[in-house]
């Protein structure tokens, strides 16, 4: 499926597809970029708490994007919530623009962490986290990874330390759109078998999403593995 | 009195400091556990013992510096460097993160469990990345010194501890090299343990002798000021590869032409074992291999 050709689940997601339908294509992120769409507008739209005017008030759940591919698609969503103008779209990639293939937390409003090395921003959600919690906050924090990101050893060293500790406030979301080089088999149980709470969902299917996403164990993180079929 | 080691000061370092500063937290992968179990039931969530997964550790700890905290990543020097080298850079380097970074092990404390558990290269391979600091203490007291004058600098900072030390502690600050004595045929700058072994080497040589604790950022005015107009050779002693630090000095002293030239380990596989005073013997990096090659400078005829 092309970018042009999306449709939209919910009237509301319009906007933000028409952004996104009209700024530079990313060949090499693409796949990515239409995997983690309805994921990431779900959470915005109906999730996630934030603040556009106030990117980093204290008051606002985390979200970072582990994998870092694709980020055409959060740019277009945070566009669309007003983090910034959405003419800066038109600028996707450009030498002097702040919104790069990867993004960029010094540079992007919204951006919670730097990504784009596969493997690393699972564990700093984790510390995130516990930094949290240290604190006594009850902000929740979301991750977002990739099938093919998970072949990297820090998501599973990731995986066991995490399922370990009393973090109910974290929430990984697996974007499974079968680009793992290697079978990975049935994700939500290898996450159960490290201590999570884990489910699997029709990662196109909106109430789906967003009854996951919602969801908190008292006392265990939680892993939603959003499958993506073609 | 005997002096604790600098594992034990960073210890003792550390768990006073947390008492007084809320945002500081120790992630430890299984090294040194032990010595923190008073900071763990004094503080607790703020001694995090995650297991042997030091990618993680740092990434873990980029994310506690996201929230405001101030980390410190602990483990022997070729897991907390070399392994987890792109988590350095990327989450802490690239998103401009403060963080610390405490090694044991050095270039070769661990001789006798071979080169998995060696690191001469951790001060080349940190010196290429941007904004990273890099602070050799050359006894205990000097780590206190430092960390408390720089862990929470706001920038990822590498402390170098070794089994070696100096008997004697300086006055050193971060950021400065200390003067130890001038003279007019060269100026020796010696890198942390390196210095007792300097200063004997340069017994009886009229020399200036410079003690460098902070590699990065390095001192340039200060050895520009040092130096002088003389131009005599410059001498860089390190404990790690040599010439490490040599870009530094030719950069402080440009656009003079001076002649520098560095001992240190050499880049060549160490498969010996043994102890690391033996390593030093057998790489000339003892206070006689030192005079050696420091008279060996002065016998040349200058420019």
């Amino acid at each position: 499926m092309a970018r042009g050709e999306l449709t939209a689940r919910d009237p509301a997601m319009q906007p933000a597809l028409t952004l996104l339908a009209g700024t530079r294509g990313d060949d090499k992120h693409d796949p990515s970029t239409l995997s983690i769409l309805d994921v990431v507008w779900v959470l915005y739209q109906r999730v996630l708490r934030h603040d556009p005017a106030d990117p980093r008030s204290e008051g606002r759940d985390r979200f970072l994007v582990s994998k870092g591919h694709g980020p055409i698609a959060l740019y277009a969503v945070l566009a669309d919530r007003g983090f910034f103008p959405a003419e800066e779209l038109g600028h996707f990639l450009e030498f002097a623009g702040r919104l790069g293939g990867h993004p960029d937390r010094n540079l992007v409003p919204g951006i919670e962490a730097s990504s784009g090395s596969l493997g690393h921003g699972f564990p700093m959600a984790v510390g995130v986290a516990l930094a949290l919690q240290l604190r006594g906050s009850d902000r929740r924090v979301f991750v977002l990874i990739g099938d093919g990101e998970a072949n990297e050893g820090s998501v599973w060293e990731t995986a066991l330390l995490a399922g370990s500790l009393h973090l109910p406030g974290l929430t990984g979301i697996l974007i499974d759109n079968h680009t793992s080089s290697r079978p990975l088999g049935d994700i939500a149980a290898k996450f159960r078998a490290f201590g999570w709470v884990a489910t699997t969902i029709d990662g196109r299917d909106h109430l789906a999403i967003e009854s996951a996403l919602r969801a908190q164990d008292p006392t265990r993180p939680s892993m939603v593995v959003a499958e993506i079929n073609p | 009195m005997i002096e604790p080691s600098m594992r034990a000061q960073m210890a003792s370092t550390i768990t006073e400091l947390m008492d007084d500063d809320p945002r500081l937290v120790m992630v430890l992968c299984d090294i040194s556990v032990g010595l923190f179990e008073a900071a763990a039931r004094a503080h607790p969530g703020r001694v995090l013992s995650i297991g042997i997964m030091e990618q993680t550790a740092v990434s873990l700890a980029a994310g506690l510096a996201l929230e405001g905290l101030v980390p410190v990543v602990h483990s022997i020097a070729p897991f907390i460097v070399e392994r987890p080298f792109e988590q350095i850079k990327d989450d802490f380097c690239y998103q401009r993160l403060g963080g610390n970074f405490v090694s044991i092990g050095a270039s070769y404390d661990y001789a006798s469990d071979g080169m998995t558990h060696q690191a001469p290269g951790d001060v080349p391979i940190l010196s290429t990345l941007p904004g990273m600091e890099v602070v050799v203490p050359g006894t205990p007291a000097e780590f206190d010194a430092l960390f408390r004058e720089a862990y929470a600098d706001g920038a990822p900072t590498y402390f170098r501890t070794s089994a070696q030390a100096n008997r004697d502690s300086r006055p050193v600050r971060f950021g400065r090299l200390d003067v130890v004595r001038t003279g007019t045929e060269a100026t020796v700058v010696a890198v942390g343990p390196m210095l007792d072994r300097v200063i004997k080497a340069c017994t009886g040589h009229d020399v200036s002798i410079a003690y460098c604790t902070t590699v990065r950022p390095f001192d340039a005015v200060g050895l520009r000021s040092l130096v002088g107009a003389r131009r005599a050779p410059v001498l860089l002693v390190e404990p790690y590869y040599a010439g490490t630090g040599i870009s530094d000095v030719v950069t402080a002293l440009a656009p003079m032409a001076v002649r520098v030239e560095a001992i240190g380990v050499p880049r060549r596989v160490l498969s010996n074992y043994g102890t690391a005073d033996e390593h030093d013997a057998a790489l000339g990096l003892t206070a006689p291999g030192i005079r050696a090659r420091l008279e060996s400078l002065l016998a040349e005829p200058r420019a």
